[in-house]
């Protein structure tokens, strides 16, 4: 995984050099990327989810035959109607706000996406999702690629990745994607104070924008170092931010509150990466309390924050929530309460631009081996989209990106039509 | 060369232990880091003493590293910077990342006084009690890889980490037995779900259990526990061979005897080729180089080593350390110091006096590496991975933060070289080793020395010199080990 991750380092490290905008040029970026821009919030659910219990098959007879301890009830369910081959669904009963949105067509699931010959290693999987090819896991990003795609120079702050290490997805070859935690610690210390601080940062600042060609790991070091010192004051700004609702005070919730502040503050950004964990749930998942009904509870208090606070601003029509896990999950409850690594598995999109509605069909959960809805002996959910249609849906129609290049192939075709 | 060696086989080196091994050859530095086993264990009775780093406990607590995680992460600070077997904290922090365990899974099930113990018990805490996981790493540092694939899976911590306890006869569950194969032996593409599936059988009954007073979460602890009840009898077939005679089924056997079934599959992992290929591989770019595609040559050596040493570890980094690679300068700082690195590098140079280890916990969370705190069973997102516009700021902020603390020491050993910016540079360069500068970058320290005109004051001394120090620690070609 690591040293993939040096092999693309290394492919990158020319551009280094050039593809960051001088500090004078960035506020001019920023200002013609500017708040018209739209922009994409990625939310990786962590560890895989189970998607049976996030939009749930509940009439579907071997759902709780399947799932003795942890089927959602019937009752319990928040119905949002019907799929196309007449399942009825149902979300998870903790998704209040994401029926509202959902009510107010603002929210498409699409069921059974994933892949041929699906992955159930977290971090296989994981990498497969991020670069959008089962063959080469190990190379850039489908982000990044995007990112890459971009005029340069790039302004540093065009995407924002609110975790410490930097993902696959957003692994580029000539943008570093800064990784902002949080705002309000995003700042420069020095053992002095005043005028002698100022110095230290001016040589800091110096000897960091030496990006040496032929050194590729310390340019690349460098390079990051350069991207914080320009960054900086800017992402200063966006720790001033105070939403008029209350976020949940959790990781997710903070990571949120940052995005939202970023585009309140019309920093530019156009990708940012935002994710909450929890998901691998081997064990005593539970139904109306426990280790999912906690998962749900984290997903739907943030993103309905969120949500209500760009409503609020009127930021919804720039925004496109995407949400995805790294595989589904087995269908028969384990000897703990909990499900096993599976394969095929919702995406969820959100935002003000988003046709609503259910896309794709739910799994037939009968235990029969030719079931072809099922595959692994009907253990697993088998695919029907192609998680990277998805993908090139929201590159060609939302970010206006040329997805047959982002992607490396063509998955314009079985596209779910959410936009 | 001897600062390359103890920063790659421990943390680094203090002035102090620079003269300390003044002198003596090479060859003997390596064999006596490496047969570690006759130093001296006495680290602990130090902590607490002023010549050493402190540390910091919570108000009106004892220090109490077996039954505080906080505690625990200060201890085990401590034995890197001051332990004379560094190479056994150095591969108990490999063995950490390779087994990969978070405490606070642990302590969200059984409080944190057990769940502390479980991480880093040491024995003589309490008559009678286990090694915590990471006391089991460092006694299986340099021994036994199936003893230790053994121990790890009969410790408690990973037990419940993965979810053993609830893998049982009817309803097995996979965690574990996929996790063993995927990262801890053979790694992916060894296997398929087939396996997968028979290797959760294998261990289904692996269990635990609270020994003494399950009231007193200070002595009571958890321990291994097998029940027989829950073990699948039955025949367990793989797709590759669990025996030497090319078998690949682990035959049906009595319940009570069924603890045999993972002796069986856990010889049959490490003796397996890929599992030698991958430890080689992995310990090459721990000890060698990361920057570059391993030398397959002294790779295939290290897994020969493995292969015909009955899977001593030992073997392998004797193979590894008395090679031309490990010495060859064109391998110095061609790995991303871990933040542990980090940190323990730059307090043994900049200096330790006065400073509490707790200093450093919050900085090495933010720099992505807590101890006892890995992200996931996959361990910590190495090499450039650490690397981040915020892991930058805060290794940065870290620097500022220890230069700082020890301004006036940092300014009384920088007067002897107090007559020019570049006099001073030059010993400052010397005194935190890197990867090297340009000039463009020597040129911006020396400006910064001269900010204003440049007096070598002890007043200016007791500013420019932990600015300098800052810089250079924060800088990029610090990053490297």
């Amino acid at each position: 995984m690591s040293f993939s991750r040096r092999q693309f380092v290394k492919g990158g490290v020319t551009a280094f050099t050039f593809g960051f905008a001088a500090p004078q040029a960035i506020c001019d970026i920023a200002f013609a990327q500017g708040s018209a821009a739209r922009n994409l919030v990625v939310v990786y659910l962590s560890g895989g989810n189970d998607s049976l219990s996030t939009i749930v098959p509940y009439l579907d007879p071997n759902y709780t035959v399947r799932r003795p301890t942890i089927a959602i009830p019937a009752a319990n369910v928040l119905q949002i109607g019907t799929d196309s081959s007449g399942v009825a669904l149902g979300l998870h009963p903790r998704l209040t706000g994401l029926k509202s949105i959902f009510d107010a067509g603002r929210l498409a699931v699409i069921q059974r996406t994933g892949y041929a010959n699906q992955s159930r290693s977290h971090f296989t999987g994981f990498d497969i999702w991020g670069t959008a090819s089962t063959s080469n896991t190990s190379g850039t990003g489908w982000l990044g690629r995007y990112l890459d795609s971009q005029q340069m120079p790039v302004d540093p702050l065009i995407a924002w990745n609110t975790q410490r290490e930097t993902p696959r997805p957003l692994m580029a070859r000539l943008v570093g994607v800064p990784a902002i935690t949080n705002p309000a610690t995003y700042a420069f210390s020095s053992p002095n104070t005043g005028v002698e601080a100022t110095y230290e940062r001016t040589a800091q600042t110096k000897i960091s924008s030496h990006i040496p060609v032929d050194r590729p790991h310390l340019a690349f070091v460098n390079s990051q170092t350069q991207a914080a010192m320009n960054t900086l004051d800017r992402v200063a700004t966006v720790a001033t931010y105070r939403p008029a609702n209350t976020y949940p005070n959790n990781g997710f919730g903070q990571a949120l509150t940052a995005v939202a502040g970023a585009m309140n503050k019309r920093i530019g950004t156009k990708v940012f990466w935002v994710q909450t964990g929890g998901f691998d749930t081997h064990a005593t998942q539970g139904v109306n309390q426990g280790a999912y009904f906690n998962l749900m509870a984290t997903l739907n208090d943030g993103l309905k924050a969120f949500y209500d606070d760009l409503s609020a601003q009127g930021m919804l029509s720039n925004t496109l929530v995407l949400v995805y896990s790294e595989f589904g999950r087995r269908i028969t409850e384990n000897g703990s309460s909990g499900t096993d690594h599976g394969a095929g598995a919702n995406m969820m999109v959100l935002g003000g631009g988003v046709r609503g509605g259910i896309f794709g069909t739910a799994p037939n959960l009968n235990t029969d081996p030719a079931n072809p809805t099922l595959e692994n002996s009907a253990g697993d959910v088998k695919y029907e989209t192609d998680f990277r249609s998805v993908y090139a849906k929201i590159l060609d129609s939302w970010l206006g990106a040329n997805s047959v290049s982002v992607l490396g192939g063509d998955y314009r075709t079985g596209a779910p039509n959410i936009l | 060369m001897l600062e390359h060696i103890l920063r790659r086989m421990g943390f680094g080196a203090s002035p102090a232990d620079l003269a300390s091994w003044a002198g003596v050859s090479i060859d003997t530095v390596i064999d006596r880091l490496l047969n570690y086993e006759s130093a001296s264990t006495d680290h602990d009775s130090k902590i607490g003493n002023p010549a050493y780093v402190g540390i910091t406990t919570a108000s009106g607590t004892p220090f109490s590293p077996n039954t505080l995680i906080n505690d625990a992460r200060q201890r085990w600070l401590f034995r890197m910077i001051h332990s004379q077997r560094p190479l056994e904290e150095k591969m108990a922090l490999f063995w950490h990342n390779h087994f990969a365990t978070a405490y606070s899974k642990l302590a969200g099930a059984i409080g944190q006084e057990r769940a502390t113990r479980l991480m880093d018990n040491d024995p003589n805490s309490l008559p009678g009690s286990p090694a915590g996981q990471i006391q089991v790493l460092r006694e299986f540092a340099t021994g036994s890889f199936p003893g230790m694939l053994l121990a790890m899976a009969k410790h408690p911590a990973m037990v419940y980490w993965l979810d053993s306890q609830l893998n049982i006869r009817t309803r097995p569950q996979e965690n574990f037995g996929r996790e063993i194969m995927e990262l801890f032996s053979l790694g992916i593409g060894n296997y398929n779900e087939a396996d997968v599936y028979a290797a959760a059988r294998v261990f289904t009954g692996y269990n635990w259990q609270v020994t003494g007073d399950r009231a007193d979460v200070q002595n009571s602890y958890y321990t291994f526990l097998y029940r027989s009840a829950d073990h699948d009898t039955n025949a367990k077939t793989f797709t590759f061979a669990i025996y030497p005679n090319g078998g690949k089924t682990i035959p049906a056997r009595a319940a009570a005897a069924g603890e045999q079934d993972a002796l069986d599959l856990i010889l049959a992992l490490a003796r397996h080729p890929a599992t030698a290929q991958r430890l080689a591989t992995k310990l090459y770019k721990f000890f060698v180089n990361e920057t570059s595609e391993p030398d397959a040559a002294l790779v295939n050596a290290m897994a020969q080593s493995y292969l015909a040493n009955n899977y001593n570890i030992k073997a392998v980094l004797r193979t590894l350390f008395q090679s031309s690679q490990f010495r060859n300068p064109a391998n110095f700082f061609q790995r991303y110091s871990w933040p542990a690195e980090l940190t323990v590098r730059s307090i043994k140079e900049m200096g330790f006096s006065g400073l509490s280890v707790n200093t450093a916990l919050t900085p090495m969370s933010n720099m992505g590496q807590q101890l006892y705190e890995p992200p996931d069973v996959n361990g910590w997102e190495l090499g450039a991975g650490l690397i981040s516009t915020s892991s930058m700021l805060t290794r940065m902020n870290f620097a500022a933060t220890l230069a700082a603390n020890q301004r006036f020491n940092l300014a009384r050993d920088a007067q002897p070289y107090r007559a020019t910016p570049e006099r001073l540079l030059e010993y400052m360069l010397a005194r935190f080793p890197s990867i090297g500068f340009t000039s463009t970058a020597t040129r911006a320290m020396t400006d910064y020395l001269r900010s204003t005109a440049w007096t070598g004051t002890d007043a200016q001394l007791q500013t420019r010199v932990p600015g300098l120090a800052r810089l250079i620690v924060g800088s990029g070609e610090y990053q490297f080990n």
